[in-house]
């Protein structure tokens, strides 16, 4: 196919979802992750900023719907839409945190952690199904987007714990970060590999190529990082970086797939017709 | 059963917007929101180009991502395959107009006019408080399409309960018919010409068909 599409019909970044709803996703994920970190490690409050986390990215998408006071009718359609599903979990994971911290229940803190594993999970399906955005319908997406806010939970476990415990470096959160962190790694190198077949706009898979590049080195030198601090424990300051790093690599993550790489799945048609009637090559626009 | 489509003949199309302009007449659609539109193509390259003029719109799918996507139920097919949106209960959320690959779904939060700040006659008339920070997109022409059920006359044949856009197209590119009907224009039409449905490998079924050369099906 040959030929450039003419600007009135190219096709941008989807207008409607910005900075609120990528928040959700920023807060949501990272949040969700602080629930199973607080689970594994037997955090009795942590949880609760896992909560608040997952609280915060919820308000910041009552403030971007048009009809802000209508919006528990977005529970009326759990049959299909993960929307719909994502604000089922919602209560039923702060109810859990909230008991979990309030009775230092290990039980509660395990629920938590599974509806908070749900939690991300719907919200991955759910970015999953904007079936107009090729970088969001790529079924990779979705281990991509549950393995990154995890690690990113992990992270700010971590940091939590250096301030409000007397965690002196303990082994299980640091391998938990480096795990989590090596599966988001690979889920964004599996990501970028399947990209293309979903015809994905050239800018998208551009700027996708520029951060997978950036984010992939951050996250290694994060890893081996959190490896050395477990094993020496003199150089355990930079455990803060390495989870910094875990939390904000995540974010800018989120941030880049649902505004920067979110260009619309362009108009195309497998033929076009030429003067006299003559069945000619289709368009389809390169981006 | 009934199943209404609309079929384009891209043979026929001379991409004057006429559609376009009668929608937004049907309609009352604000600046900017247009539930009808014709792309103009450029393909080729010197001294062998094209232009081709492709009308889209709302494909009213068979299997419409936006239905699957609505948290609240406001997006609904009716039984004749047309795909609507119950305004009162929609949240404005715009899940819809991320999941649909034709980008026909629209959202505005707030009133605008063609002209300054002040409605003309017509835009005051049309103007649907309830259309504003919700989903919107082509709906057929629901309005006559209903009043078909009612009257008993045909969509497609009789103009009073045919799409704006189809009525008003110049060039008889545009059809609207159910396409369950053997007998009726577009059955007709879609078995005596080859044809396509834009981004069909998606799964949606979508409900517009596109006729491109004489002879048997695609």
């Amino acid at each position: 196919m040959s030929g450039a599409f003419p600007t009135r019909t190219a096709l941008g970044r989807q207008p409607y979802w910005d900075w609120r709803a990528a928040s959700n996703f920023m807060l949501g994920g990272s949040g969700a992750g602080v629930l199973v970190y607080a689970a594994v490690c037997g955090e009795r409050l942590l949880g609760l900023l896992g909560a608040a986390l997952v609280g915060g990215g919820l308000l910041c998408v009552w403030f971007e719907i048009g009809r802000p006071w209508r919006a528990l009718n977005a529970y009326r359609h759990g049959a299909t839409s993960w929307m719909s599903r994502e604000a089922t979990v919602a209560p039923l994971l702060f109810a859990s945190a909230l008991g979990a911290a309030w009775l230092d229940s290990p039980g509660l803190r395990w629920l938590a952690a599974a509806l908070a594993i749900a939690y991300v999970y719907c919200q991955a399906r759910m970015l999953n199904a904007g079936r107009g955005i090729p970088a969001w319908r790529n079924p990779r997406s979705v281990p991509l987007l549950v393995a990154s806010g995890l690690a990113e939970g992990a992270g700010l476990g971590v940091l939590a714990g250096g301030f409000w415990g007397p965690m002196a470096l303990p082994v299980w959160p640091m391998v938990l970060l480096t795990a989590l962190l090596s599966a988001r790694v690979l889920a964004l190198w599996s990501y970028r590999r399947a990209l293309p077949k979903m015809v994905a706009p050239g800018r998208a898979l551009r700027e996708l190529s520029r951060f997978g590049r950036v984010s992939g080195a951050v996250d290694v030198l994060a890893i081996a990082v959190a490896i050395l601090a477990t094993a020496d424990a003199r150089i355990a300051p930079l455990v803060t970086a390495s989870a910094l790093i875990a939390a904000g690599s995540g974010w800018a993550l989120k941030y880049s797939l649902v505004i920067r790489w979110s260009y619309e799945q362009p108009f195309a048609v497998p033929v076009t017709v030429a003067r006299g009637g003559e069945v000619a090559p289709g368009a389809r626009p390169e981006g | 059963m009934t199943r209404y489509v609309m079929v384009v003949d891209l043979r026929r199309c001379i991409g004057c917007q006429t559609c376009t302009a009668a929608c937004k007449v049907a309609n009352g659609t604000p600046p900017g929101v247009q539930w009808r539109r014709v792309l103009d193509l450029e393909t080729g390259s010197y001294p062998d180009v094209r232009r081709t003029f492709v009308p889209v719109s709302c494909m009213h799918c068979g299997n419409p991502p936006c239905l699957e996507a609505c948290p609240t139920g406001a997006t609904f097919k009716h039984e004749d395959g047309r795909v609507g949106i119950h305004y009162d209960l929609c949240i404005g959320c715009a899940y819809c107009a991320t999941a649909c690959p034709y980008h026909q779904r629209f959202r505005v939060t707030r009133q605008s006019f063609a002209y300054g700040s002040e409605p003309t006659p017509e835009e005051a008339h049309k103007f649907d408080p309830a259309r504003l920070g919700v989903s919107s997109k082509c709906t057929f022409c629901s309005d006559r399409i209903d009043l078909a059920s009612h009257s008993g006359r045909v969509p497609g044949v009789d103009p009073e309960v045919t799409p704006a856009c189809v009525n008003s197209c110049i060039a008889g590119a545009l059809h609207f018919g159910d396409r369950d009907d053997p007998a009726s224009n577009v059955s007709r039409l879609l078995e005596q010409n080859r044809h396509f449905r834009m981004h069909e490998e998606l799964g949606t079924d979508p409900g517009v068909y596109y006729l491109y050369a004489e002879g048997d099906r695609t």
